[in-house]
């Protein structure tokens, strides 16, 4: 069998190169939260890693025209220590801060957690809530998608051979904005989702004006429930409205049934979560 | 094969090392630097045994790779004693029990370090969340988690 190589390089268009040159066979290493587990696991052999995190534009935040740009190999814990963002994307920071423990926080970067492509992932549900837009970059140039169109299934992505995520931007928000992540899990730390569940939105006084739901671990991609949005904007969260976009939640569920959630506890969970999680994110915007 | 070279530093010293490219830092410390304080639990990022930490920040070195480390600044367990003065958490951790087999103990004192050297001041919850990562199968925490907060109150005492 062929060795495994590594290469650090310094710049994206070097990155871009090496994975062309393996043919498919590379992988792109950030923290290696996933990536070690499943190669000691055997389920993963690649036959050369790329670290991507000797580069600069994947491993620092900016803020960009009004929002932020982060890299996508940023570790958790920088992203936790970032008072501006904290302020700005409250929710999506406590979903990436969720992930494994103190340690593991150290090394996973978000944009690990979205390309392992776990129906679970934490990050996931707060960014498509957020309206994240991902920067990509391939063997044809960059392109940008939005986040929720990257998951194919459970361990998919939509990327293309050879493309890495490079960063992942949240747009400016209005006055009146706040958005707020829950998940379930059965244990209070070190535990993967059984629901998970992010909201964002914007009041206008009491009037929800506008609002995004991203819903995770409940069918094989994390979803945008573009349904629950819509029940909430417009509305005064009142209770027929959060009942009406919880059913949108419940009516998109198409889970799994395990020993750690059947499907009736896990879709009657989403509905619960996205009340709750709506209420917190109105609560930091200041609204309710 | 192509074994890869790395310089860095553990511990404040400089070192050298040869590795394997999927090479893990825990068994490059372990294995060619002789440092086997740190240990190995799962080997899967759950137990915290083999807690290190690099360029200050928290890490599991089974989830790291050796050939990662160019320039990277290393802290273990083997670190945090100076010759025979045990650093305060060691003494309390002996003094207060709160260690039996003694597996999880590295990982358990670098990572509460590493907590005293963010937040000297934890409440318990953050001392509890704070260590999550990290497993021990014969004490119950509590007498872990008691020791790292008499160290802060002790901490705190002295530099009043
Ligand atoms: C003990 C433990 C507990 C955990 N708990 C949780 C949890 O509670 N919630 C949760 O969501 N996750 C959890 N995880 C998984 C979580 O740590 C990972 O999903 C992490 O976020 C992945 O990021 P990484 O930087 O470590 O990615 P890596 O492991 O480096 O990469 C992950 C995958 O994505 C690919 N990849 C990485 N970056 C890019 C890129 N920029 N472009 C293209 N492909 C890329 C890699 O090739 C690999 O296939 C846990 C893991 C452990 C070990
Ligand atoms: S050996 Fe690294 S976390 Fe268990
Ligand atoms: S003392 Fe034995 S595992 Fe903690």
């Amino acid at each position: 069998m062929q060795q495994t190589t590594y290469a650090a390089p310094r710049s994206i268009d070097e990155a871009v190169g090496l994975m062309a040159a393996s043919g498919g066979a590379a992988r792109i290493l950030a923290g290696g939260t996933d990536l070690l587990v499943q190669m000691r696991a055997g389920s993963l052999a690649p036959g050369a890693i790329v670290d991507v995190k000797r580069i600069a534009e994947m491993t620092t935040i900016v803020e960009e025209a009004g929002g932020f740009r982060i890299g996508a190999a940023v570790n958790a814990a920088e992203i936790g220590e970032h008072a501006a963002l904290q302020r700005a994307w409250p929710g999506v920071v406590e979903a990436i801060n969720l992930i494994g423990s103190k340690q593991v926080q150290g090394r996973a970067s978000a944009g690990g957690n979205l390309c392992n492509a776990s129906p679970a992932a934490d990050s996931a549900p707060a960014l498509v809530a957020a309206g994240a837009i991902l920067t990509v970059q391939g063997p044809k140039g960059r392109r940008e998608l939005p986040v929720e169109k990257l998951h194919a299934g459970p361990g998919r992505t939509t990327l293309e051979r050879g493309e890495i995520l490079v960063s992942i931007a949240l747009p400016a928000r209005p006055p009146g904005s706040g958005d707020a992540y829950l998940r379930l899990i059965p244990r209070t730390e070190m535990d993967i989702a059984v629901v998970g569940c992010g909201v964002s939105l914007t009041m206008k006084g009491d009037t929800c004006v506008s609002a995004r739901v991203g819903l995770g671990a409940v069918a094989p991609t994390v979803m945008l429930v573009e349904a629950a949005g819509a029940a909430l904007a417009g509305s005064r969260l009142d209770d027929a409205a959060l009942e009406k976009a919880a059913a949108a939640c419940r009516a998109a569920c198409r889970p799994i049934d395990d020993k750690r959630g059947t499907i009736a506890y896990r879709t009657k969970i989403a509905g619960v979560l996205l009340r709750r999680a709506t209420l917190v994110a109105a609560k930091r915007a200041g609204g309710h | 094969m192509s074994r890869i070279h790395v310089s860095a530093t553990v511990n404040g010293e400089p070192v050298e090392f040869l590795c394997e490219p999927t090479q893990t830092l825990l068994d490059v410390l372990r294995d060619q630097l002789g440092l086997t304080g740190s240990k190995e639990g799962c080997g899967s990022g759950d137990c915290g045994a083999c807690s290190v930490t690099v360029d200050d920040r928290l890490t599991c070195a089974c989830l790291a790779l050796g050939a990662e480390m160019e320039g990277r600044s290393i802290g273990t367990i083997e670190g945090l004693a100076h010759g025979d003065q045990l650093h305060p958490l060691q003494k309390k951790f002996v003094e207060m029990a709160a260690l039996q087999c003694g597996v999880c103990t590295p990982g358990f004192l670098v990572a509460s370090k590493a907590l005293l050297d963010r937040n000297p001041d934890p409440t318990e919850t953050e001392v509890r969340y704070w260590l999550a990562g990290n497993l021990c199968r014969c004490t119950g925490y509590d007498k872990i988690v008691r020791a790292v907060m008499e160290v802060a109150a002790e901490m705190k005492e002295t530099s009043r």
